[in-house]
């Protein structure tokens, strides 16, 4: 498909200003090169548009068991209430008298989630859950400095967890030691026991972990990690499997984030914007980015949190992605949070215990939200591999699930159908597995070949990393 | 109560049955009991769509939406083509995840590629990313590249945005960077104290442009300057005012950053906006985040996919150049649509009449007695002297009008393309009555 800057001609435009009613100001020193930018039609422009949209693949054109994502439906009344133009409208710089109801959306949302995490306190300001890390984790920092503790200069991360986490740690100054998980996926709790010391500065952990298995040791290991000096730091990328069952807080984490876009509902935007709140204990309050929002009197107000690590964004936050988690949890409420939980379980479970059948399950048990098979038996057979299984996936309308992650799992798919999809859905999904499988055996040609019925075939990703093309360089 | 739960009981036994359980408590058996919360959540009942539309529709309806905006200082409401917005609502676009499978998510991979060229083409940049999260975190990115071994000072702009001011040294309380501000001078980045600052030392220095004042600054010389103490050069700047001022690249910057915001994107109270970041062939490798490259199918056909994925956080895990996963997907593509629709004529337009209405307004304020504080070049926004800020702002207020933003010395002032003449006399004669 051709490109928007090989469309329309030199000269065409959109009528959309009036001739400036003031006396015309030039620059001294004015833009010398030429402003290339696209000169179409809105009729050009609109239908290029739709084009691309078509070859685009959102939660509302299929299922999406995207393990680890939670891409569950976007209820539109999400997006109805968040384009009221009483949110869009406002200016992030208007007197506080005049931004209310916006600062009522902070502190109600705020409430909401901490009593579903069992926290005391939550921003909103980082905008995307590795943001949320970053933030958490300057959070442990600045407590540890404010107790004139410089000695915790180290973090402990699982090998099951996300990339995020290890990155998310040197950027906030800590060297990271990297736990081994058991046999059951879990952490090893006596590897985990000889890695902590005076240096532990805290721990990342994800539960349910990355392979979709509730801790079951949780207790004893954020007791270790305390009982060293260190804290506990919960990934909320999975906590759409738990919530209104158990709380991060009961856990014994100390400071969590949570991805709005993916366990309460938020679209994802192909990829942002998110939301990444971050909540934490009393004792690490003061330590949040400011400004935070406050009641007082009958009203709200902005406050700077007494040794605050300082903000980690413009303004505090995605604002209308706020407003949308914060109708999805008015809308749910204290029963239907839990149910989607049971919900987001039953489903993994049923679909796991459909295609276990024929594919290998990693960790043979019963699941969370989600669970990770391995191919790495079938590509044995069949030279079929996991990517070859996705890109099926693919010429049957579904997008695939997660790929080769956890890194603790060969030729991995981690699948998350998430509590919004009908027992209907899931069985079609799971005769489409059936059948690839089937035809691994039968036509492991026609899977390497696969996909052949998107609008391109598979790309030759070692051409675009040698050969950078990263911008239309001109006709 | 609300639910977006398709199955049905009956569904739900049999599903429990081809498991294996009995109930869904059974599913969660390995969660210790002691833990479970049970009934305890204080959370209220769950309400249908018409209840939460009117307890939402109450809260939008508790903030000021002024008909006149005359405040800017990082925010910007700007015209919006209404092209816009029918493009970016549809909900294949907005409920997509990122794109992984390039194959079926070339539309998205496209348009980011566009976005990435029209990025690279208002600020003269080689190689832009695909956004980061904002203005600010764009900014303390930006300084993260600049860092090598022998040089770990960050130098700022005391003129630059004192948000963008405060993420940078959140982020350099992270990696341990130190950052140094460099004094302003009657409204400007004083030259002399950056060439005395600037050492062996110096890993870059960040020039925001226009600065927080709205005063335009001597980019170009500048940029020699640091450059001669051989540290990197960061330009934060308006992507609107870069229809019209020199460019970044003329002026020598190794890396662009911005606020994408005034792109076709609504002020939501602050968010979400995006940050862009553009940098020169020999900066590219070191951009965070995700990048979207051309490609070939198997079959020889143009193609775009996620690529030099070696800087980031999921192959890289410790190593990686920034841990940025998500980033403003949705607003990039915004943008991009935003600078289709405007086009060079429009988003030329945009910046010519928003430096004009500002210009316009500072010698109508001038004529008034609240005279601008800082001599020079300035776009779209300037301070003024004001006797009574406070009496000023409520009547513009009163009005429907918000006013500049109060600050040190005065009121830091914006006009864009979308405020007339009309209204700018109207403010104008309200503030008047109040002197």
């Amino acid at each position: 498909m051709q490109l928007i800057f090989e469309k329309g001609a030199p000269g065409r435009h959109l009528s959309l200003l009036p001739p400036c009613d003031v006396p015309e100001v030039a620059p001294q020193r004015p833009r010398t090169e030429p402003l290339e930018l696209p000169e179409l039609s809105e009729n050009e422009l609109t239908r290029h548009y739709s084009a691309l949209c078509k070859r685009v693949h959102g939660v509302n054109d299929g299922f999406y068991p995207l393990g680890s994502c939670t891409m569950k439906y976007n209820p539109k009344i999400n997006e109805e209430l968040a384009a009221l133009p009483g949110f869009t409208q406002v200016h992030p710089l208007q007197p506080e008298e005049t931004v209310q109801g916006c600062l009522e959306v902070y502190a109600q949302t705020e409430a909401l989630l901490n009593e579903i995490t069992g926290m005391d306190a939550m921003t909103f300001q980082p905008a995307a859950g590795a943001h949320g890390e970053f933030t958490g984790l300057l959070l442990i920092k600045a407590y540890h400095r404010h107790r004139g503790d410089t000695e915790r200069t180290k973090i402990i991360v699982p090998d099951s967890a996300h990339g995020t986490n290890p990155a998310s740690a040197v950027m906030a100054g800590f060297t990271v030691v990297n736990v081994p998980s058991g046999p059951d996926g879990c952490v090893d709790v006596e590897a985990l026991a000889a890695a902590v010391g005076p240096d532990t500065a805290g721990l990342m952990l994800t539960n349910p972990n990355t392979v979709g298995i509730f801790d079951k040791n949780i207790l004893e290991i954020t007791r270790i990690i305390h009982e060293a000096g260190g804290l506990c730091y919960y990934d909320g990328a999975n906590l759409n499997a738990v919530m209104g069952l158990v709380r991060p807080g009961d856990m014994g984490f100390d400071v969590i984030h949570l991805n709005l876009h993916k366990t309460f509902s938020t679209p994802h935007g192909g990829g942002g914007p998110g939301s990444g709140a971050v909540g934490c204990k009393a004792f690490l309050a003061p330590y949040l980015p400011g400004p935070v929002v406050r009641r007082e009197g009958g009203g709200f107000r902005f406050a700077a949190p007494e040794h605050s690590i300082g903000r980690v964004k413009d303004f505090y936050g995605n604002f209308t992605v706020v407003v949308k988690a914060l109708v999805y949890l008015l809308t749910l409420g204290k029963e239907g949070i839990p149910e989607a939980a049971e919900n987001a379980v039953l489903n993994a479970n049923y679909m796991m215990a459909r295609l276990r059948e024929k594919y290998a399950m990693a960790y043979d048990q019963l699941c969370m939200h989600e669970f990770v098979m391995s191919l790495e038996n079938l590509k044995e057979e069949t030279g079929v591999s996991a990517m070859d299984i996705a890109k099926g996936l693919l010429d049957n309308g579904i997008h695939p699930p997660t790929m080769y992650f956890p890194l603790i799992v060969h030729e991995a798919l981690m699948v998350e159908p998430t509590e919004t999809e009908s027992k209907e859905t899931l069985d079609e999904a799971c005769e489409v597995f059936l059948r690839l499988w089937e035809q691994a055996h039968t036509d492991p040609q026609a899977l390497h070949d696969a996909p052949v019925t998107t609008p391109v075939r598979r790309l030759d990703e070692v051409e675009a990393a040698r050969h950078p093309v990263l911008r239309y360089a001109g006709a | 109560m609300g639910s977006y739960v398709p199955n049905t009981p009956s569904q739900r036994q049999a599903m429990l049955e081809t498991i294996g359980v009995r109930t869904v408590e059974d599913l969660f058996a390995s969660v210790p009991r002691e833990m479970l919360v049970g009934d305890g959540l204080k959370l209220p009942v769950g309400r249908s769509e018409l209840e939460v539309r009117r307890a939402v529709s109450a809260l939008a309806e508790r903030n000021k939406v002024y008909r006149t905006v005359l405040r800017g200082a990082g925010a910007y409401r700007h015209f919006i083509p209404a092209v816009v917005k029918s493009v970016v609502s549809r909900e294949e676009l907005v409920t997509a995840y990122t794109p992984y499978q390039a194959e079926i998510s070339q539309g998205l991979l496209q348009a980011i590629f566009e976005y990435q060229t029209m990025i690279c083409s208002l600020t003269g940049m080689d190689v832009s990313n695909a956004s980061v999260y904002d203005g600010g975190t764009a900014a303390a990115e930006a300084l993260t590249m600049c860092r090598d071994r022998k040089r770990a000072k960050a130098y700022v702009s005391a003129c630059a945005d004192p948000q963008v001011v405060e993420t940078m040294r959140t982020y350099c309380f992270g990696s341990g960077m130190e950052l140094i501000l460099v004094p302003e001078k009657e409204g400007r980045t004083d030259q002399e104290a950056l060439r005395s600052l600037l050492g062996e030392d110096a890993a870059c220095f960040y020039l925001q442009q226009p600065n927080y004042y709205g005063n335009i600054e001597e980019a170009a010389a500048i940029g020699e300057i640091v450059h001669g103490a051989g540290a990197k050069y960061i330009m934060g700047v308006n992507p609107i005012a870069c229809a019209v001022l020199e460019s970044p690249a003329a002026c020598g910057a190794d890396i662009a950053v911005g606020e994408g915001q005034p792109l076709g994107l609504d002020l939501s109270f602050g968010g979400p906006y995006l940050g862009f970041m553009a940098a020169t062939k020999a900066m590219f490798r070191k951009l965070p985040g995700r990048i979207v490259g051309q490609t070939h199918d198997a079959e020889g056909k143009v193609g775009y996919v996620l690529t030099l994925t070696a800087r980031e956080q999921h192959i890289r895990r410790e190593k990686a150049s920034s841990n940025i996963c998500s980033n403003q997907a949705l607003c990039a593509f915004t943008a991009g649509v935003y600078l289709s629709a405007m086009g060079p004529q429009g988003l030329r337009q945009a910046a010519v009449q928003s430096m004009s209405k500002a210009h316009y307004l500072a010698e109508e304020l001038g004529k008034i007695g609240l005279p601008r504080i800082h001599g020079g070049e300035f776009f779209h926004e300037f301070v003024t002297a004001c006797p009574k800020t406070e009496a000023v702002l409520r009547a513009l207020d009163e009005n429907g009008i918000l006013g500049g933003l109060p600050v040190e010395g005065g009121i830091l002032w914006c006009a864009t393309e979308l405020v007339s003449r009309q209204e700018l006399d109207r403010a104008v004669s309200i503030v008047k009555e109040v002197l």
